[in-house]
């Protein structure tokens, strides 16, 4: 038969661990530490707006923006929770998920071969979807500085073929996020070789320790940055697939341009839940919020009581302890820890090589699920 | 500290080793905490919430809503007749309401004849009781933010990014 694959997606690298999830997959009664979005169902006064937008007969495309009903939420709601304003008819725009929004913006700004940085570990898809672009990703080893890109090492890795950044913050898989003093360093940087920041912000409502600061809230920042964020983590929204884009208008309107081609608009049931969510789910948002807080306090503890050194995430809902001193590397522990105890966890190479000999944990699971499942981690550690 | 309150309210069974953990405290503290709490009346007991639909060989229990007209008593108001009502082991809960009447009083009982007796020969004859209407409940489908049905079944799947 003739290859009919391009060649762009047939270098492109399938997921390393992809067999490792259908070992999970094909598995009974495993207690999941594996799972990237939260336990909660979406609160229920957001689910009936869905349900009533569709009993109204809103079953039709919305603007290629979005639904402007949302977009101006948005643009109150960033404006009273962060003091940062974006016009709703020229800087916004609704997307299928952040996922599709890093895709728009990495097309838009891509000219073959630019260079975009991406510290890791960092999530799966910025490395494969910034090559779709045709863009060249230069990775940043962040594993000695606890996770966290330094000033020092984003400028040594700048180039003239560099464009922009790709910074998440609360990051997954690490939980690491940043104070307002570190990310004005890397501003600073940002600003004098005047990249372009892609900030995905989307676990931005779940941090736990201080503030969350908006990239595009720094100093002279808002002109170099794309701010990224979503309703999936926020309001336990994922399957509704609602996310949104902010920035200078030239780029979301190139982005937009790509978007209405391809995508025209996201579901408009969707797009009303999230209208709702907007107007009515800061309590549920406050509750679920402080559970995790309270079960990431219990899950670092009783890792670091077991013997896997865990730096405390601030936000997010994931932990990445080390595991290096098992002697196992992070998918031979993942391996036997599924087969011996039905406990399942992320293989830390599954965001980036330099992630060996760490594993993600989401804690984005009952307590009595936690309970047990760190009981069983910690009886596999002492065998 | 109003933090363990919800912790206990979701879970009564948590232990202090695991709420101590959960809010980087000592067990000790939470011990303490726990133990003013019940001392000033903050919490007062500690429930199992049943389904008691499921509960086998358990048909007994019909419940009744009673609104209750009251004519109030000088200086006392209604504390002293409401006190009067609610010590009957029948009452499960009590409650003084605005509106139309003012006491709305929970009854259970075996069946319906021992909630109609109840409210016959006990509640309606009392001095200042001026009179009741009574409503059976048919089907409970959530009380107390619980509600009454099998744990829903995890829909997410096992592993995702």
């Amino acid at each position: 038969m003739k290859n009919f694959i391009s060649k762009k997606v047939e270098v492109m690298q399938p997921s390393g661990i992809r067999a490792f999830f259908d070992l999970v997959l094909g598995m009974k009664d495993v207690i999941s530490l594996g799972v990237g979005e939260p336990d909660f169902v979406t609160p229920w006064q957001i689910r009936e707006a869905g349900i009533y937008s569709l009993e109204q007969g809103f079953t039709s495309y919305t603007s290629n923006k979005g639904l402007y009903k949302l977009r101006l939420g948005l643009h109150k709601y960033l404006k009273n929770k962060y003091g940062v304003e974006y016009c709703p008819d020229e800087e916004m725009l609704i997307t299928v998920g952040v996922s599709e929004g890093l895709d728009l913006v990495l097309r838009t700004i891509c000219n073959p071969g630019d260079k975009i940085i991406i510290p890791q570990p960092s999530y799966v898809s910025y490395g494969p979807v910034t090559e779709l672009a045709g863009g060249v990703p230069v990775y940043i080893d962040t594993t000695k500085d606890n996770c966290k890109l330094t000033p020092e090492k984003l400028e040594k890795a700048i180039d003239k073929k560099v464009k922009g950044i790709i910074l998440n913050y609360p990051t997954n898989p690490t939980g690491v996020s940043y104070r307002r003093k570190e990310l004005e360093e890397l501003n600073k940087i940002i600003l004098k070789n005047n990249l372009l920041c892609i900030s995905d912000e989307v676990y931005g409502d779940l941090t736990y320790d201080f503030e969350h600061v908006p990239f595009a809230t720094l100093p002279r920042a808002r002109g170099n940055t794309i701010y990224l964020n979503g309703f999936s983590k926020t309001y336990a929204m994922t399957g509704w697939r609602v996310g949104f884009v902010c920035g200078p208008k030239e780029i979301i309107a190139g982005m937009t341009k790509i978007h209405q081609y391809t995508i025209m608009c996201v579901s408009i049931t969707s797009q009303m839940a999230a209208a709702e969510a907007l107007a009515s789910g800061e309590k549920s948002l406050q509750e679920m919020k402080r559970e995790y807080k309270r079960r990431r306090e219990f899950v670092i503890t009783e890792l670091n009581a077991i013997g896997l050194s865990c730096r405390n995430p601030e936000g997010a809902f994931y932990a990445f302890p080390s595991i290096k001193k098992t002697g196992f590397t992070s998918m031979q522990f993942s391996q036997v820890l599924l087969k011996e105890e039905k406990v399942a966890v992320v293989p830390g190479p599954a965001f980036g090589a330099c992630a060996e000999g760490y594993i993600r944990i989401s804690y984005a699971s009952s307590m009595d699920n936690l309970k047990e499942a760190l009981f069983r981690i910690g009886r596999f550690i002492r065998k | 500290m109003e933090e363990i309150l919800e912790i206990l309210e979701k879970d009564a069974r948590t232990s202090c080793e695991d709420i101590a953990k959960m809010l980087k405290k000592k067990p000790q503290e939470i011990k303490a905490a726990i133990k003013k709490y019940e001392k000033d009346g903050v919490v007062l007991r500690y429930k199992t919430i049943l389904n008691k639909e499921l509960v086998k060989g358990d048909d007994s229990s019909v419940r009744a809503l009673i609104e209750v007209n009251i004519l109030p008593q000088k200086d006392l108001g209604f504390e002293k007749i409401a006190e009067r009502i609610y010590s009957f082991p029948e009452v499960s809960s009590c409650y003084l309401i605005s509106g139309t009447y003012d006491l709305l009083v929970i009854i259970e009982g075996k069946n319906i004849q021992t909630v109609s007796s109840f409210v016959a020969e006990k509640l309606s004859c009392l001095e200042n009781v001026r009179g009741t209407t009574t409503h059976f409940l048919l089907k409970k489908y959530k009380e107390d933010g619980v509600i009454l049905k099998h744990r829903e079944e995890n829909k997410r799947i096992a592993i995702s990014y």
